[in-house]
């Protein structure tokens, strides 16, 4: 909690006077006991009815100031506890932002979600409680033994004895049941995360026809986790009976001590009355004490879990702003760096022997879809074009692993062009995606570096680097909203002329035209009111919206049939001319046109070339390629 | 507060009316003791009058009364806690398995249409949200309730009039308390809907938080959020603020009250109708009489925010359910499913203005392979829902082995295929029990049979531990193929008579695919199978090809005879044939 106050910083003022009224308020009930004394002391003892009235008013004025600090509290001390919480969601949320892929693979993003609703909430009634009443009760304490020093020292160590004592069963029942909470609030995340997960798999688990199985896990966990709060009821249960038997038999002792003090003649009957008022007062402010430390411990425990998210710090870090002010992929060609020209580069990055001359720089886009009937005129155009080129993406001996895991990738080079369409295709967990994370840097490299225009990637600003890379992921998820707002992610200006340029590469045109509503149609969340094909033919035309110079295709076609993916890829190609593609796929047939292939096979390179130097000099890619041929060729004869 | 909500929560508390009924008495007995607690105070008080003046032999003997009403007092109180904790806990309990047990029979149309984040909210969020008022509401109303009557049986024992003052004042604080509780009632809601909006918002950004990041979406993000985190602030503050002036208002009132039995039984004591002991024990009284209705009101406040979040749980569990199988519905068993089914005139949408599937018939003869082709998003995925029985059709039908789809029991029919889509979705668990997902009670040996049929055994040996490798969340440590090759092995276990594939292999690596097509080949056989295809050799070899388009079927009919027609599937065939056959 204490990590956390720093979220006040805002409302000082109102973290304040909150406190600083509530105890005003208390220090006048803390009167009304001695009024009381003297009530029955000289107004009983002497029948003077004129005192008791006017007692009687003083009493009503002072409990009209309460009531007037006590309002006061109660706003300022809303107004902070409310900005505490809403300051401290605004920073998590940016704090969530702000982590890389790593942290979020780690922690998992439900639990991001319980933290930062629930538990912030939890955090937030917590401090609203700490301003308005943790400081009351113990200053009503502290008031009620003063006073009861004020009437008799003697008696007054009762008083002494009394506080300490209490404090010590609140401080254990604390102890034992703050670890308690804090399973509680796991068990919660646990039911939280089954929930979503049958939503998620509701097709499957109906299909399966596993509904009762789901019930009765989601019986167990809902069990484990009310045995829980059952054990934490128990203890924590314990707090008020225990607190009242102590401070009544407090009460007996002054009964005793006091009696003696009376007879002596030393102190009177009101203020012996007194005396037991305020142990009363202190039982009243403990038991307010103990019902609030249930919600103080909660909101501690949040606190913890709140904390731990801020603990973890994006294991990628930005630049500082000074470097890159001019972004480097504005377009010119960055001159910052070019330690080899085009034509020798390709030689020096190439992980395996391809002869060299039939390595294809970049083309005319529109050339790309019948790329490979043109090898031949290609490779005399070649140098001339790549001597004012620069690679738009180099891999220079990549090696990648992720936390705890071997290596993923493994001693990576190769470079592409600007324009170039690069196809890269592998087994199931040959590194493919790995290997894209690293260009618009998710994931940092372990070793080696990934350039962008020439330049590091770790030496641009995400916002510079990110903007320029339009990213299709495999899972092809939309937002909640309209169309347009979904197109608008990478380019919040883009007009609708725009996006429908974007839709219409993307081969989704028609079908949004086809719509009602068109660009204003309703998206749910995960856009699942849309076919798979369409949401990932949306996904890519999101990534094209704000004209990226790298497009990288993640498996992206994967829900498209075989003909609106080809569309595709020959829009691609002949609409984006300067864009640099990089083409993700488990088919050769979706590859094989691009300028240049890499064969990925287990994280390391098998292959890097033309389809037709690869068919010559790749295994792997014969295999994978072979394996699909065969197939055509089974239908061409059909 | 709602009566209804008010009944409804009485329903969830009814089995558990033991533990109320024990609760009450509890709560009797220790506002019974606690209220004959100053009494004994009091007595004790006119024992020491003055100097000379003490009666201490008395004084033993209460005292020791004391010590024993105060030692029963706290093990009622303890009691009492431990009966309000059960029933509230196992109360919410209940309702959160009813709120989850609802979930599983909802039409998909309702979970398709809404935000996880909004149901997720309303089974964990909301539902904690109720159990904490509750509970609070049960420990303090009752012992409040039973206090104010029990003060008032004592305040009268010792002297009515002054009694008549404390009952006249203290309803002030109970209008007090209802006037500000009728104003906060509504600002808690737009307190709890404002939180679900933002539950909404941070399900998605932060649950595709990589997404987000690949767009540089953060600050738009950020934006958004602080948009409705202003808006939360602001109806925060308001339910926060007017719900905390109930306190001080109800306590100012009690001050009245205390000064009004000060006055007054100072008055009546010079009288001497009442002893300073009497009127130490009347002020401790007018203290414990108005405290409840000082605690009460917090409790409604408490309690409406609790009415506030069971009403949406309620509201939950008042979505209509699909409709139940029919009570003579059959129950197909593997040998009664010829693997026919007719297709009969179906219509089908998702939202009435735009009619996808529209009078839709085919025949689906034992064994038979249906491929459906076309270009994406014509509804193939449809057709699916509708074979599952996910959604069901609007009017024509379906007859699976001859007997309508409708007099089939939903899990008998859904059993009857096999099925393996697109979305890999699989359970936190280990991989041997997601395998075994639709017989949990497969051998080990079958597990392993299954995943060497789907080719996942490789892999699964290579985990850090084989087969009780558990997969997280989201099954993050596979990759996409992998999960992919996992579910087909699910579908492999079961094998039943009826299959349906939605682009199952679309992506697992080619080579692997090949050996998985052979597999698939050898599930097929004799199966009526459905098959969203892509793969020419699958399309090949199907028997019926539904060329679909904008959810109508195109064609009908098999390779040859529709490259014949040379109509749509003509067309698609072939450019698709451009693409792959290229110059090689």
């Amino acid at each position: 909690m204490r990590k956390l106050i720093r979220y006040l910083r805002h409302y000082k003022k109102e973290a304040v006077i909150g406190p600083l009224f509530k105890l005003l308020e208390a220090s006048f009930e803390l009167l009304v006991p001695l009024v009381m004394a003297g009530i029955v002391d000289r107004g009983i003892r002497k029948g003077d009815t004129a005192y008791i009235l006017a007692m009687g008013a003083l009493m009503v004025g002072l409990g009209l100031l309460g009531l007037a600090c006590s309002l006061t509290a109660q706003y300022f001390a809303a107004k902070a506890a409310v900005g505490f919480g809403t300051e401290l969601r605004e920073d998590m949320f940016a704090h969530i932002n702000s982590l890389s892929y790593t942290e979020l693979d780690e922690i998992g993003t439900s639990t991001l979600v319980t933290r930062i609703t629930s538990d912030i909430n939890q955090a937030q009634a917590g401090v609203n409680l700490v301003l308005r009443l943790f400081l009351r009760s113990p200053f009503i304490v502290a008031g009620a033994v003063v006073m009861a020093f004020s009437i008799n020292v003697r008696l007054a160590w009762i008083f002494v004895v009394l506080v300490p004592l209490l404090s010590l069963i609140i401080y254990l029942i604390m102890r034992l049941t703050i670890p308690i909470y804090r399973q509680v609030q796991n068990r919660l995340d646990k039911v939280l995360l089954s929930t979503r997960e049958n939503l998620a798999g509701v097709r499957v688990i109906r299909a399966f026809s596993r509904q009762r199985a789901e019930k009765k896990e989601f019986d167990a966990q809902s069990a484990i986790l009310m045995e829980t709060q059952l054990r934490v009821g128990r203890i924590s249960a314990l707090m008020n009976p225990a607190t009242y038997a102590v401070v009544n038999a407090a009460i007996i002792l002054v009964l005793w001590q006091g009696g003696a003090k009376v007879d002596g003649g030393i102190i009177t009957q009101g203020q012996l009355m007194a005396l037991i008022n305020y142990m009363s007062q202190i039982l009243l402010a403990l038991v307010a004490l103990a019902n609030l430390i249930v919600t103080f411990t909660r909101a501690s425990a949040s606190a913890i879990r709140i904390n731990e998210v801020f603990a973890r710090k994006s294991t990628i870090r930005e630049p500082g702003a000074a470097q890159n002010t001019e972004a480097p992929h504005t377009g010119t060609v960055r001159n910052t760096e070019t330690p080899r020209t085009g034509a020798t580069q390709n030689t020096e990055t190439l992980p395996i022997d391809i002869e060299q001359n039939t390595k294809v720089p970049h083309t005319d886009a529109a050339q790309n879809a019948e790329a490979s009937h043109t090898d031949a005129t290609r490779n005399t155009e070649a140098p001339h074009i790549a001597k004012r080129e620069t690679n738009a993406v180099e891999f220079d001996h990549v090696y990648f692993a992720y936390q705890g895991h071997r290596d993923a990738l493994e001693d990576i080079t190769f470079s592409v062009k600007r324009g170039e369409t690069l196809g890269i295709i592998g087994g199931t967990g040959s590194g493919k995606s790995s290997l894209v994370n690293l260009i618009s840097r998710f994931y940092d490299v372990r070793e080696g570096c990934v350039r962008v225009d020439g330049t590091d990637v770790r030496d641009y600003r995400f916002a510079d680097l990110r903007g320029g890379i339009g990213v299709v992921p495999q899972a092809a998820v939309l937002f909640a909203g309209t169309l347009r707002d979904n197109m608008r992610w990478g380019k919040p200006e883009a007009t609708d002329e725009e996006i429908y340029r974007a839709l219409e590469i993307a081969q989704a045109r028609d079908f949004v035209r086809a719509m009602p509503e068109g660009l204003d149609a309703r998206v749910a969340q995960g856009g699942r009111n849309f076919s798979g094909g369409q949401r990932q033919r949306l996904t890519i035309a999101r990534a094209l919206v704000g004209d990226p110079r790298i497009l990288i295709l993640d498996d992206s076609a994967s829900a498209l049939d075989y003909a609106t993916d080809a569309r595709l890829r020959r829009a691609i190609a002949k609409y984006t001319r300067q864009m640099t593609v990089f083409l993700v796929s488990q088919r050769a047939a979706a590859v094989r046109s691009a300028d240049r292939i890499l064969v990925l096979d287990d994280g390391g390179t098998a292959g890097f070339g033309t389809h037709a130097q690869l068919m010559e000099t790749c295994a792997v890619y014969r295999e994978i390629c072979l394996s699909q041929l065969d197939r055509r060729e089974e239908g061409s004869h059909g | 507060m709602d009566k209804k909500t008010f009944r409804r929560i009485l329903s969830l508390i009814k089995p558990y009316r033991h533990y109320f009924i024990l609760s009450i008495i509890f709560a009797a007995v220790s506002v019974g003791l606690t209220l004959y607690a100053p009494v004994l105070i009091g007595e004790g008080v006119d024992l020491i009058v003055g100097p000379g003046q003490v009666d201490f032999a008395g004084l033993v003997s209460l005292s020791a009364k004391l010590a024993l009403v105060v030692a029963a007092t706290s093990l009622a109180q303890w009691l009492m806690n431990l009966c309000n904790n059960r029933m509230t806990y196992c109360a919410v309990r209940d309702v959160r398995t009813q709120a989850f047990a609802h979930l599983q029979e909802l039409p998909l149309q309702y979970i398709d249409g809404h935000p996880y984040g909004e149901v997720i909210s309303r089974v964990v969020t909301d539902v904690d949200q109720f159990s904490d008022g509750l509970l609070m509401g049960f420990s303090q109303l009752f012992t409040g309730v039973i206090t104010i009557l029990g003060t008032l049986c004592f305040m009268l024992g010792i002297d009515g009039k002054i009694t008549l003052v404390v009952v006249c004042i203290t309803p002030v604080s109970l209008f007090v308390a209802a006037f500000i509780a009728k104003r906060t009632f509504s600002m808690f809601r737009l307190q709890s809907s404002t939180r679900a909006e933002m539950t909404a918002l941070v399900e998605e950004m932060v649950g595709n938080q990589k997404v987000v990041q690949a767009f540089s979406y953060e600050q738009k993000a950020e934006q958004r959020f602080s948009e409705i985190n202003r808006r939360l602030r602001d109806c925060s503050l308001k339910a926060t603020f007017f719900s905390s002036i109930t306190n001080p208002s109800t306590r100012f009132v009690n001050g009245l009250v205390y000064t009004g039995v000060g006055i007054f039984g100072a008055i009546a004591a010079i009288r001497g109708a009442i002893s300073v002991g009497q009127l130490s024990c009347f002020l401790s009284y007018a203290n414990q009489y108005t405290k409840p209705f000082n605690e009460i009101s917090g409790v409604i406040t408490e309690l409406q925010n609790a009415f506030a979040c069971a009403a949406r749980v309620f509201e939950l569990l008042d979505e209509p359910q699909q409709e139940p199988d029919a009570p003579d519905a059959l129950r197909l068993t593997d040998d009664q499913i010829t693997g026919e089914v007719q297709i009969e005139h179906v219509d089908f949408s998702y939202v009435p203005q735009t009619p996808l599937i529209r009078d839709f018939s085919l025949h689906v003869r034992p064994g038979e392979r249906v491929a459906i082709v076309g270009p994406t998003g014509c509804g193939k995925t449809t057709l699916i829902n509708l074979l599952m029985r996910f959604y069901d059709v609007q009017s024509g039908q379906i007859r699976v082995s001859g007997v309508p789809a409708d007099r089939i029991t939903r899990d008998s029919l859904r059993a009857g295929y096999g099925m393996v889509l697109q979305d890999t979705w699989l359970k936190a668990g280990t991989i041997a029990e997601n395998i075994a997902y639709g017989k949990p009670d497969a051998t080990r040996d079958e597990i392993e049979r299954a995943a060497k049929a789907a080719y996942a055994h490789g892999f699964i040996r290579r985990m850090p531990q084989g087969y009780d490798t558990v997969i997280g969340e989201a099954g993050g440590n596979l990759s996409q193929g992998q999960r992919q090759l996992l579910c087909i092995a699910r579908a492999m276990l079961l094998l039943p008579p009826m299959l349906i594939l939605d682009e199952a292999t679309s992506s697992i690596d080619t080579r692997t695919e090949i050996r998985i097509q052979q597999a698939f080949d050898r599930m097929m056989q004799g199966r009526t199978s459905f098959i969203v295809a892509h793969r020419l050799s699958t399309i090949r070899g199907a028997d019926i090809i539904l060329a679909m388009q904008d959810g109508r079927i195109v064609e009908q009919g098999s390779h040859e005879e529709l490259l014949q027609k040379n109509g749509f599937y003509a067309g698609l065939y072939n450019s698709q044939w451009e693409i792959q056959g290229g110059s090689v």
